[in-house]
């Protein structure tokens, strides 16, 4: 697993300072710790894959990193600046972008209408000022070309569109908005194998424009295939962060699942999780 | 690899024809009903129902509830209702009558302030519906009493006792901002056509139809506005998100409470404005004046295409359900058929429509 794969180019060029780094996040939610101190850093041009099961506190990373949370003790640093976002606005007014599972997209809205959703472009002035419909829909044609997709029409619904393709409007939706880091949020959890395969060509292609991606996923492979590093998140901690070829799918596996008890599960089901 | 499997185009897909298109316009149902209503009324009707009087007939009473239909419609296309739209007609009317004839004010001043107040109300209506999370449904149903009743007790307090308050017209007979509100729109050209023996006059040389009643022009204006105003500028595509998913729209940055407080502030102004017409016209106003209204102008936007779950819908959609309306009250006086059908009509009406537009929806999203 450790082997290049068809969606890994090459790391990013060494020496870069991250753009967005975080230092010993704690969230705590009342009584209860979320988050237990997180560091974690992107590089621009990376693909950084954080891992967790269920619970880990990985949503709550996210939206910590996305502005919707404020943390309760940590540090973040934007281009080595301190940043404190106050809300998911500022973040993405920074250049940090969420794609959430949801991927704020109305499916009885056509592709072009959704790309550009709270950010129409207008023309004209005062009571005159509208819709610039026809560079909405070209922008969003062009858009989605550069990230393979051939749209039947801008005015398509996106209720029509398959779920990896929605994904992918959703990623060149932010990237055309000049997103620097862009944070996926499981973005193939529900998705078959090939649609899986296009977004993970998705995420290389954005990555080869030089953005820094953050991935979450509890899927090793889909990790390995396309990851530059790896950080591990287990009962609100991160357990270190691995470079690509330093370690293996099992071991992410195991420090994912917390070791022991994983070992004696797969015991019982033949090595196969 | 994605480049060459995913740009060339999908063989499974099938090339749209123009009539699938069409088929995925909200409006398109709508517009099939008003052709299959002429068609009707075509056979059944006297001739007189497509004169141009007859034609001024139906479309007075379509304009009415129309402008209150397209409102209806945009604040469902943005994921709500106001079942209050009829008991605010009445309480306008109230407010417009009491500042006009108990205060004695000049229109000028009357119609801003009635304006004003029922803005507020629909506002008050969005905040407690945002505030709290209820439906929509729930909160404006307790308006529909409360604004009922107050204009019960209101129009006694202003009557000593009545519940009509009369003197309307004898208050705004000669006021200059009176001719926008009432009468009828164009008289010199109809007077003049009526000359020329263009259109049909009485042997005295007046035309028999003296104008457009001003309600129809504010109609067709409306719902041209409405339907630019939801196509081709931004807050239209925000009212679209904000009524598609709530969620989505704000992550995205639509500002959905103000967007949908604008809306409910629109109905009541929608309700306002019709209230102004009719009391206006009538020369008083009562407590049951927009009586069951809201229910009609529902029924009327979702004729035109609304769903009912918002995010959908069309403004020139509601524009043919009102006429669609309009025809059936009117146009059954003009046949041999009991005029009681017409519940039994606008039921089995409204049964269609939303039968159809879930089929369309599944048309549209492709669903299965």
């Amino acid at each position: 697993m450790a082997g290049d794969t068809t969606f890994h180019h090459g790391a990013p060029k060494a020496g870069t300072a991250p753009i967005v780094q975080m230092r010993n996040i704690e969230k705590h939610f009342g009584n209860i710790i979320a988050l237990a101190g997180v560091s974690f850093d992107v590089l621009a041009g990376e693909c950084h894959c954080l891992l967790g099961d269920n619970g880990a506190g990985k949503s709550t990373f996210i939206k910590t990193m996305s502005g919707v949370h404020k943390p309760t003790k940590g540090e973040i640093f934007l281009n080595g600046k301190p940043m404190a976002f106050s809300s998911p606005r500022d973040a993405m007014e920074a250049g940090i972008a969420t794609v959430f599972q949801d991927l704020a997209m109305i499916p009885l809205m056509s592709v072009t209408r959704n790309f550009f959703m709270g950010r129409e472009p207008t023309k004209g002035k005062w009571l005159f000022k509208r819709m610039d419909i026809d560079k909405a829909n070209s922008a969003t044609m062009e858009a989605m070309r550069e990230m393979g997709i051939k749209l039947r029409s801008p005015d398509q619904a996106v209720g029509t569109l398959s779920g990896g393709e929605r994904q992918t409007v959703a990623i060149a939706r932010a990237v055309y908005f000049g997103a620097k880091v862009l944070i996926l949020d499981e973005p193939t959890s529900a998705l078959g194998v090939r649609q899986t395969s296009n977004v993970l060509a998705t995420i290389d292609r954005v990555r080869k424009q030089g953005v820094g991606i953050v991935f979450i996923t509890h899927n090793v492979r889909h990790a390995m295939a396309v990851g530059d590093r790896f950080t591990v998140l287990n009962r609100g901690k991160t357990l270190g962060t691995a470079k690509r070829g330093d370690i293996t799918g099992n071991e992410l596996q195991d420090m994912m699942a917390g070791g022991q008890e994983m070992a004696s599960l797969e015991g019982s089901l033949g090595g196969t999780v | 690899m994605a480049d060459v499997s995913e740009a060339v185009q999908d063989e499974r897909l099938k090339q749209e024809g123009f009539a699938t298109k069409l088929m995925k316009r909200p409006e398109l149902g709508a517009l099939a009903g008003v052709v299959a209503v002429t068609i009707f009324f075509l056979f059944t009707a006297s001739d007189t129902m497509f004169t141009l009087s007859g034609v001024m007939n139906f479309m007075t009473p379509a304009a009415q509830l129309g402008i209150l239909a397209i409102g209806a419609a945009m604040l469902m296309i943005g994921g709500e209702f106001d079942l209050s739209i009829g008991s605010m007609v009445a309480f306008s009317g109230l407010i417009f009558g009491a500042f006009v004839v108990t205060f004695g004010m000049p229109l000028v001043i009357a119609i801003p302030a009635t304006f004003a107040i029922a803005a507020a109300l629909g506002a008050l209506n969005g905040t407690i519906v945002l505030k709290t999370g209820l439906p929509s449904f729930i909160v404006t149903l307790a308006f529909l009493f409360i604004l009922r009743g107050a204009s019960l007790v209101g129009l006694k307090i202003a009557t000593g006792g009545s519940t009509q308050l009369r003197g309307v017209r004898d208050a705004v007979g000669d006021d200059w901002l009176t001719p926008i509100f009432s009468g009828d729109a164009f008289t010199g050209l109809f007077a003049w056509l009526a000359k020329q023996g263009l259109i049909d006059r009485f042997s005295s040389g007046v035309p028999k139809v003296p104008g457009i009643p001003v309600e129809i022009l504010w109609f067709v204006a409306f719902a041209l506005v409405a339907t630019y105003v939801l196509l081709r500028t931004p807050q239209g595509n925000w009212i679209f998100a904000s009524g598609g998913d709530e969620n989505a729209a704000s992550n995205s940055g639509v500002p959905v409470r103000r967007v949908k407080i604008s809306l409910f502030v629109l109905t009541a102004c929608c309700a306002t404005l019709v209230a102004i017409i009719t009391v206006i016209d009538a020369g008083s106003t009562d407590a049951r004046r927009g009586f069951m209204k809201e229910f009609e102008a529902i029924i009327a936007a979702v004729i035109g295409g609304c769903l009912l779950t918002g995010g959908y819908g069309s403004a020139i959609g509601a524009f043919f359900g009102a006429i669609i309306f309009g025809m059936v009250t009117i146009g059954l006086s003009y046949t041999t058929i009991d005029q009681d059908w017409f519940q039994v009509f606008l039921g089995a009406m409204l049964l269609a429509a939303v039968l159809f537009n879930n089929f369309i929806r599944k048309r549209v999203t492709g669903e299965r």
